[in-house]
């Protein structure tokens, strides 16, 4: 597969948006950690929800 | 399960949790079969291999607009029905939005320097592509500034609805105006003009980025619940503390 006098532009394309999805992804998946992190550290520290139901139960 | 029954916060991250798995094995599929094919695909006899940057500049075109109307369709259900999860389904889109419109921008960029001899032309098209990417970041600063999640959503609302009129512009401004961006050739009267060598992975490839936008979405709603109840205990924290002092 040649791509060309412009294969610099077709690749940078490609990588870029590879670049943002994967960012995208991560920074989704980090912040999931983080607000679970915190509800077990809130619940951990006797604060609890009025339905007594633990806030990290998603199922 | 019914439309009802999603607006319990706990019932939607049920379904969420079991859902994503699936969702996340089929976007990447579709994403492998879509980049595939538009590794396979032709050149075009004009543009030579440049017209690969189309497979991934018009799905996410498409979806920068797409994911406006998703929030535009939030923004009636917090303003009108007062759906516990409209907001926090137009505040976790945002972001995405904002980042299919910044690769819209920049993929288009550099599809147009080897083909127009320019990065960038204030054109209406151009221009009312960025002025949606400015709007994306307005609103997410609009609900990082407002410390109250219901203020926030209320004034978040009104200006997508608002802002929602770009959207029209948008789509016609290549009709309206005479622009250096081509025309449809997609999604216009008369069907597609493109030739199916281009159109088929073009249209696995913006299912493959709508599935991506649908998976993303579903997460950063249910991040967004959980951020609420981080919220909403923080609170409750602040109150006992204050309890026992007193």
């Amino acid at each position: 597969m040649s791509l060309g006098p412009y294969a610099s532009f077709i690749v940078t394309s490609y990588l870029l948006v590879a670049a943002v999805v994967l960012i995208l992804i991560i920074w989704i998946a980090i912040d999931y950690r983080r607000q679970k992190q915190t509800l077990h550290e809130l619940e951990a520290g006797g604060v609890a929800r009025r339905s007594g139901r633990s806030a990290t139960d998603i199922t | 399960m019914t439309l009802i029954d999603l607006a319990n916060p706990t019932r939607f991250l049920s379904l969420t949790a079991r859902l994503l798995p699936w969702l996340a094995a089929a976007t990447a599929v579709l994403l492998l079969i879509g980049l595939y094919q538009s590794a396979m695909a032709p050149d075009d006899y004009q543009q030579g291999a440049t017209v690969k940057i189309m497979f991934i500049h018009v799905p996410n075109a498409w979806l920068s607009m797409f994911v406006w109307g998703v929030m535009s369709l939030a923004a009636l259900g917090t303003l009108v029905w007062r759906h516990p999860l409209a907001d926090v389904a137009a505040k976790a889109a945002a972001p995405i939005g904002a980042a299919f419109t910044f690769l819209a921008l920049v993929t288009g960029s550099l599809w147009g320097r080897p083909m127009w001899g320019t990065y960038w032309e204030w054109d209406a098209r151009l221009t009312s592509v960025l002025i949606l990417f400015l709007m994306y970041l307005g609103l997410i600063a609009l609900w990082r500034a407002v410390e109250d999640p219901s203020r926030a959503a209320r004034a978040a609302a009104i200006l997508t609805l608002v802002g929602a009129i770009n959207l029209p512009i948008i789509k016609f401004s290549v009709d309206w105006w005479n622009t250096l961006h081509q025309p449809a050739s997609v999604m216009r009267l008369g069907g597609p003009s493109l030739d199916r060598a281009f159109l088929i992975p073009l249209l696995v490839m913006a299912a493959a980025f709508s599935l991506l936008f649908v998976t993303l979405h579903l997460a950063a709603m249910r991040n967004e619940i959980l951020r609420r109840r981080v919220r909403a205990l923080q609170m409750m924290q602040v109150a006992q503390a204050s309890q026992r002092s007193a």
